[in-house]
């Protein structure tokens, strides 16, 4: 019966044999990976772990020695009243805290949504042949090569209400009717946000699927092209499959940037509630209002929530960083 | 099934002309083989053919009708690619099927069918299932032919489609490509390739280039016995025919002698003197190679095995009636 077992499925055996060129590499790989493990737990394992322990305290910014473990109060705590109804406070019925989770998600995925469509539009075009496409390349990443707040800060202007660019020229060209308050109106706040984020991320994110897209062999176009296959099919049917694995990290790489989004909203539209994210929340509770332990039950929510997130993305989109697929 | 004509076709990247005037006719259900020199244009002619390039100028018809813009598709043509140039996320099936279910009114039934009587001509139907990177090099090949099959061409080209194959399964695919143009014999099949043994063994005819030109086009037995130039008769055949230039080849009036290393015979009364510098061993036969003077060693081909000691000094004659002269500009004097 075994003597049938052939190719893929042949015997294995018991023991694995480990020869001594495989140990030393997973000796030397080790010894490579210590620094990198050890500034990892410097300064973000030891920082998260105070952030979570801290959570679980009544610390405040002035008095973060003296801090005592009152276990879960700072997320869910109730009291009972005289009258025998129950008032729940804490974090998890914050409506601000909710509110900023709403808002984080809500840009993050339109976001997202938005720099991974145009990204595949610009990567589309910054990957076909034409004349001074090395400078076009490089000056689409100007964009994500400025500092964000000095972009912020830029756009800020352009989108002031009384002397900004954007309300002159919509004026001008008779599209806007009156001048708006882009980042004070609330309305207008998140999208303005978005405008900027969308503006600043998607060289990002076509830089990354242009690479993806180099890696399709020019070949199978050509057989495509025999095939009679329409443009459009072929971007449906043999580029997007094939970008798809590179374009999974891309997102996922965005999407991770995007729930954490700060400084941006802090230049841009401080205090509106419009565009509060879980972030600034977190770190308006930390400093501003001096509830340290509040903001710290925040940014571990914060973590477990971008932790979640990400692991779903990662098992639904069934991604794999080594650049195969499926 | 359909006959192609260039006329004076030329072609151009930027400043650089590949294609330089080509005229040639291929017959219908005629096995045509490319072959020359790497750079000479032999791929960039076959995608001419194809329509994947543009020509530049001239005329290209395709059963004497003009095909100059006509979209590869609608040319009725399927290619080989050297790189195979299969859709790597999709099965063997689905790579065969794609062409077929982009037309329109063909059903799933008809489509099935066609892609497993390809799959059980080239025996690949276990691999249907199977994703190419999952495939040897040489099942990867069957699955390019068996896409191109499914295609039921008019015009069947091969661009160097054995290249990336290890000698053995070379051979095996060849025999198959001959085998397979034998059961399609109404399908016009082009064939490029460098290797002049490929050319010989499966071309009805064969079409020499040289620099974007055509050198010449024959059947392999005219190539081998006429060529019409030196560069024909030193490309077509193995090993290389021998050039004897100087008095040697005065002796017989002409500006350079060719004689095929099979044309020469080691007797002792022969004409010519040379020394053993090497001697190749092939089985069958043996290649010995002389110095006698010339710019490069002339080799002889004797059957069966022998031992040359190098430095033995041989008498050698080239067989009167098989010797090539050529004149000066290198055209054979007749």
């Amino acid at each position: 019966m075994a003597t049938e077992t052939l190719g893929a499925t042949a015997v294995v055996p018991k023991r694995k044999i480990v020869s001594e060129l495989t140990q030393q590499r997973a000796r030397a790989a080790r010894l490579f990976l210590i620094p990198m493990l050890i500034a990892l737990a410097i300064v973000a394992g030891w920082p998260l772990l105070r952030s979570i322990y801290f959570s679980f305290t009544d610390a405040s910014l002035t008095n973060l020695a003296g801090a005592e473990w009152i276990g879960f109060g700072n997320y869910l705590r109730w009291q009972v009243l005289d009258s025998g109804a129950v008032r729940y406070r804490g974090l998890l019925v914050d409506p601000n805290w909710w509110n900023a989770v709403w808002n984080t998600v809500r840009f993050a995925f339109t976001s997202v949504a938005f720099e991974a469509v145009l990204g595949m539009i610009v990567a589309l075009v910054l990957n076909a042949e034409f004349k001074g496409r090395g400078i076009v390349r490089a000056a689409i990443l100007i964009p994500w090569a400025i500092p964000t707040i000095v972009s912020a800060r830029m756009w800020s202007w352009m989108l002031n209400d009384q002397f900004g660019i954007l309300n002159d020229l919509g004026m001008r060209l008779g599209l806007l009717s009156q001048k708006v308050a882009w980042t004070a109106s609330a309305d207008t706040a998140m999208t303005a946000v978005l405008i900027v984020d969308i503006w600043k991320t998607t060289p990002f994110m076509a830089l990354l699927i242009l690479a993806g897209l180099q890696m399709i062999p020019k070949d199978i176009y050509e057989a495509a092209e025999i095939d009679g296959v329409h443009p459009v099919k072929q971007f449906f049917k043999i580029t997007l499959p094939l970008v798809r694995p590179a374009l999974m990290v891309a997102i996922i790489f965005r999407l991770l940037d995007a729930l954490r989004i700060f400084d941006l909203i802090y230049v841009l539209t401080p205090n509106s509630a419009a565009t509060k994210t879980m972030s600034v929340l977190a770190r308006e509770n930390l400093f501003d209002f001096d509830k340290f332990a509040y903001g710290s039950a925040m940014s571990t929510l914060l973590f477990l929530i971008i932790a979640l997130l990400t692991i779903l993305y990662i098992w639904l989109g069934r991604v794999r960083f080594d650049g195969g697929d499926r | 099934m359909a006959a192609i004509e260039l006329r004076n076709v030329r072609k151009a990247f930027g400043m650089v002309e590949v294609i330089k005037g080509v005229d040639l006719e291929v017959r219908k259900g005629e096995f045509m083989v490319f072959v020359g020199p790497s750079g000479c244009g032999k791929s960039t002619l076959l995608r001419l053919i194809s329509g994947l390039e543009d020509i530049t100028s001239g005329e290209m018809l395709f059963d004497g009708k003009v095909v100059n813009a006509l979209a590869p598709s609608k040319r009725g043509i399927a290619m080989v690619f050297q790189s195979y140039a299969l859709y790597p996320h999709m099965t063997v099936y689905e790579n065969m099927a794609f062409g077929l279910t982009l037309e329109k009114g063909k059903d799933k039934e008809e489509i099935r069918r066609r892609v497993e009587k390809a799959a059980d001509m080239l025996q690949i139907r276990q691999y249907l299932d199977r994703l190419p990177k999952q495939l040897s090099g040489g099942q990867r090949q069957r699955v390019a032919i068996g896409r191109a099959i499914t295609r039921d061409p008019k015009v069947f080209l091969f661009d160097e489609p054995l290249s990336n194959l290890d000698a053995a399964l070379r051979v095996a695919t060849r025999i198959e490509i001959a085998k397979l143009h034998e059961g399609m014999h109404d399908t016009t099949m082009i064939y490029v390739t460098h290797d002049q043994v490929e050319a010989m063994t499966l071309a009805d005819r064969i079409c020499v280039l040289r620099d974007g030109l055509v050198e010449q086009v024959g059947t392999p037995m005219e190539l081998y016995e006429k060529p019409d130039s030196l560069f024909v008769a030193g490309f077509i055949g193995s090993p290389k025919m021998n050039f004897i230039a100087g008095d040697k080849a005065a002796a017989f009036s002409c500006a350079t002698l060719g004689v095929r290393g099979e044309h020469m015979e080691i007797r002792p009364d022969g004409i010519w003197e040379g020394t053993v510098i090497h001697t190749e061993n092939l089985g069958a036969d043996t290649y010995v190679y002389l110095e006698m003077g010339q710019e490069e060693p002339v080799v002889v081909r004797i059957e069966g095995a022998a031992e040359y000691a190098s430095g033995t000094v041989l008498r050698v004659s080239p067989i009167e009636a098989k010797v090539h002269r050529f004149n000066e500009a290198g055209k054979p004097v007749r």
